[in-house]
């Protein structure tokens, strides 16, 4: 495999990453004010404190692994996706103080404040994030020079909303799984009757998102038909997503957790499959695409760079593992709980 | 592109970057603060120095967040605003910002989970252990930007070749890149200036409370170690800020030029102590001492030094604002050190707390470090203009030519008033912390199961309440 399919599999990877792990703490940002009770709300914020700022370091991560492989990538979208990711770093910005300062004060009208912050951010920076990937999907109008001219409101095409309601539904779905696993009693048995909901609410999107993309984006299919192989991946997501209701009616929420995990890595896979060697696709004019050919850095740069990762990814991994693994089980509010 | 967008996009990288760099220092000269506190606590097991370490972890989650939110806008902003920019440079810059997130954020985040939630979910070893990796995180995040910004004022370790998409700079040797001429000096001198900032909200917190009569017990154990903290670091800080002057004389003429507002192609520099520079007449008015310049680059008061002149004009740094932000940064780094040394005596000799209008002043030195960072950054981005990268690329080729004033001005105002609404929370924040004191509760550690009582007993002296 040539080095600019392995940096196009890592920075596909870091997105997952980070979709999979800050997708259920943006769910659970989503439902937040959903959850009555100041005890239940500081319960579910207790539920992502020690994990949120280590998922968004996947994002960062994935931000600078794309500049340092595919810096033509990173100069083009971020440019074009300007008034955007204005509004996501806001979205983002608020959403993480909110988390760190909400608790600091017992007043109540400071609480409910910080706590709309926190819900309000979730949900805006969701629904952005999934308007991008789903721009991204489809392609975008770029000239010669590789600049992306479509503006905010190019950006809002219906399809990329679609994409990005489902985005924040999957996320939803995502979070109020991962809060049945970290709480009990009562609040975890209100909780688990959204659970069902979200998820046939999701699948609806899913088969609403999926009739588009066949019938107006037909390019992401190509690769698939020259390759049947890779209808595998479509195959297992639909598995994946069938699984949980399955696991949650039996009650074994971690089990539908890792599978609505593996349906977020997959339908990253499958954008992934559906735009290789593509990064940023140029829609109308294919010929100024940005591939991974056209966009990357000189060889031995993404080698020095797989070095930094080879040696990076594992001790990365060992200690997200270990953090997860000593705060695993039920949340319980402490004097140092948020 | 036009001239408008590419002001506009440098007051908000200006205004982003300042704001950011208020607060990692903190976390990092905290950081290290954190590493010290803990580790006496551990040998000496006196509940008072629990009470310490987590009264100051509480201040650095603080710090630390509102970091966390403005690094993400800075991490961003190359691509929104400086498209070209990022184009040229990302086969050279991009690699440290990824090599920054893999190794550097994520430890800390990590990490942080455990010095912050784990007090009592782990052993106090592996507690340690955290408080150890963050404080080293904290300085990991330093180290790759730092070497990328360095890279910015003496490049190395490069070429320039043709790209897809027009010319731009690929590495030729890695480590020549790391280790290029101003990054070991630069890194060192951002590292004390940010063991400065914490060392100085230490004492200034601490002299606070000595003032009010609070938490004195409390107050005199973070005096101490902050003291001496402070007067290290401002005497470090000096030896790294020299070793920084002598390799800019030597890779940015120019800049430094600029910084000693000395005019002439080549003559005897002078060093100016106080001054204001006359553009117009490129000329510098006020306090020097002839041929000093000269005399602390190459021991010889007469010998030549280049000046602003031997470039043509539109290769000039803007001169009064660099000269004024790299005086005003020795200035405060002076009397920093004389602030430092003196009240450290005083403390040895038992006269501090006597000494109401010394703890006055410490109050407010925490203003020092953080005016010192700024200016020193304000000094080194500016003096180093019309270029982003020295040599290579100017700033107003740099931009994103399809990012419109309009946009870039909407996003401005976005993120200043953002800005100031976190700061302004910060503040409120801190100074509830503040008055709030350390919690007494918190000098319950794995010690203090047993009865008051014995730990008192044991350990001497009683953990300090509420005043
Ligand atoms: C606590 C803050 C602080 C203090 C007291 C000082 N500095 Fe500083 N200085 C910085 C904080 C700083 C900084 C923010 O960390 C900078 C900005 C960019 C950099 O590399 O470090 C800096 C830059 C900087 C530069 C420019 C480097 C460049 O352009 O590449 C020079 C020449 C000095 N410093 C020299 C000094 C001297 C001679 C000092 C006398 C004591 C001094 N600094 C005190
Ligand atoms: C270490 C990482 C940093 C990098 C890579 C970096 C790079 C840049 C870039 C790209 C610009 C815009 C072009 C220009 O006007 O020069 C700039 C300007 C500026 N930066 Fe930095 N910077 C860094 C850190 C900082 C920090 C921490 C500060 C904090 C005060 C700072 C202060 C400024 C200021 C004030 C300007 C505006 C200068 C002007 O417009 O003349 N920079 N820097
Ligand atoms: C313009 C260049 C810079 C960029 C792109 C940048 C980017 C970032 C990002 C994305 C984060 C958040 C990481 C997270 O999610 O945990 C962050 C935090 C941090 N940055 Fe920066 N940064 C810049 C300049 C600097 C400088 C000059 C320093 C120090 C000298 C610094 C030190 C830190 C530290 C210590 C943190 C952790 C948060 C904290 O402790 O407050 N950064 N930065």
């Amino acid at each position: 495999m040539d080095l600019n399919t392995i940096w196009f599999i890592l920075v596909a990877v870091l997105l997952a990453g980070y979709a999979i792990l800050d997708g259920f703490d943006l769910g659970v940002g989503i439902l937040h004010l959903f959850i009555r009770g100041d005890d239940e709300r500081r319960l579910c914020i207790n539920a992502i404190g020690p994990v949120w700022d280590g998922n968004v370091v996947w994002l960062v991560t994935g931000g600078g692994a794309l500049f340092a492989a595919f810096p033509e990538v990173y100069a083009s979208a971020f440019s074009g996706f300007y008034t955007a990711l204005t509004l996501l770093l806001v979205t983002m910005i608020f959403r993480a103080v909110a988390i760190e300062f909400r608790s600091k004060r017992p007043s109540h009208a400071w609480r409910h404040g910080w706590d709309i912050a926190f819900s309000v951010g979730s949900f805006g920076a969701a629904l952005l994030l999934g308007v991008a990937f789903g721009n991204v999907a489809a392609g975008l109008p770029m000239d010669a020079e590789f600049n992306i001219t479509a503006g905010l409101l190019g950006l809002l095409n219906p399809y990329a909303l679609l994409v990005g309601i489902t985005t924040v539904v999957l996320f939803a779905m995502h979070g109020a799984i991962y809060l049945v696993l970290k709480t009990e009693g009562e609040l975890q048995a209100r909780i688990r009757t959204w659970v069902k909901p979200l998820i046939f609410a999701f699948i609806a999107c899913y088969v609403l998102t999926t009739g588009a993309t066949l019938l107006w984006q037909p390019h992401l299919a190509a690769n698939m038909k020259a390759q049947p192989l890779w209808f595998a991946v479509p195959i297992l997501t639909v598995l994946a997503v069938a699984n949980i209701p399955r696991e949650i009616h039996h009650g074994r929420e971690f089990l539908g957790f890792l599978s609505s995990s593996a349906a977020i890595g997959l339908l990253v896979t499958l954008v992934g499959v559906g735009l290789y060697p593509n990064l940023l696709l140029s829609n109308p004019q294919p010929e100024h695409s940005l591939t991974i050919f056209n966009s990357a850095s000189s060889p031995k740069t993404l080698k020095i760079m797989l070095i930094i990762a080879a040696i990076g990814i594992p001790l990365v991994l060992t200690y997200t593992a270990g953090i997860y693994w000593i705060f695993r089980g039920k949340v319980k509010l402490d004097k140092a709980s948020y | 592109m036009d001239d408008l967008a590419t002001m506009l996009a440098r007051v908000q990288f200006g205004i982003t970057a300042g704001f950011h760099y208020l607060y990692p220092p903190l976390s990092i000269g905290l950081g290290i603060f954190l590493v010290v506190i803990e580790g006496i606590y551990l040998r000496t097991k006196d509940p008072l120095w629990r009470q310490v370490a987590r009264f100051w972890t509480k201040v650095f989650a603080l710090t630390f967040a509102i970091g966390v939110a403005t690094g993400l806008v800075m991490e961003f902003e190359f691509g929104t605003n400086w498209a070209k920019y990022s184009r040229f440079v990302g086969d050279v810059f991009g690699s440290a910002l990824a090599a920054e997130g893999i190794f550097a954020f994520f430890l800390e985040s990590g990490f942080l989970a455990l010095l912050l939630f784990g007090w009592d979910k782990v052993g106090p070893k592996l507690h340690y252990f955290s408080t150890i990796m963050v404080c080293a995180g904290a300085h990991f995040s330093a180290v790759w930007i730092v070497v990328a910004n360095s890279w910015m004022h003496t490049p190395a370790g490069y070429h320039v070749v043709q790209g897809p998409n027009g010319l731009r700079a690929e590495i030729t040797d890695f480590w020549a890149l790391v280790f290029n001429p101003s990054s070991m000096d630069r890194l060192s001198h951002v590292l004390i200036g940010a063991w400065m900032a914490g060392a100085f909200l230490v004492v200034s917190i601490s002299a606070w409370y000595l003032l009010k009569q609070r938490h004195q017990a409390f107050a005199r154990a973070s005096m101490k170690v902050g003291l001496v903290f402070a007067v290290v670091a401002s005497l470090l800080q000096l030896v790294t800020g020299h070793a920084s002057v002598v390799g800019v004389a030597q890779n940015q003429p120019v800049k430094f030029a600029a910084m000693e507002g000395h005019f002439p192609a080549s003559a005897r520099a002078d060093l100016t102590l106080v001054g204001w520079v006359d553009e117009l007449h490129q000329s510098v008015s006020g306090l020097t001492i002839p041929g000093g310049t000269s005399f602390l680059l190459k021991q010889d008061f007469t010998a030549p030094v280049p000046g602003l002149l031997a470039v043509p004009a539109n290769e000039r740094p803007p001169v009064q604002i660099t000269f004024q932000a790299y005086h005003g940064m020795i200035a405060i780094g002076v009397a920093l050190i004389a602030l430092s040394v003196f009240a450290a005596i005083s403390w040895w000799t038992g006269r501090l707390e006597r000494q109401r209008w010394l703890l006055w002043v410490l109050v407010f030195a925490v203003l020092g470090p953080q005016f010192g960072n700024q200016l020193g950054w304000l000094a080194a981005e500016i003096g180093r203009q019309p270029w982003i990268v020295q040599g290579l690329l100017k700033t107003r080729d740099a931009i994103s030519p399809n990012v419109s004033s309009g946009q870039i001005i909407m996003s401005l105002i976005l993120f200043t008033s953002v800005y100031l609404v976190l700061f302004a929370t910060f503040l409120y924040l801190l100074n509830d912390k503040i008055v709030h004191g350390p919690d007494p509760e918190d000098a319950h550690g794995p010690l203090a199961k047993l009865p008051q009582k014995i730990t008192d007993a044991l350990s001497g002296h009683r953990a300090d309440g509420e005043a």
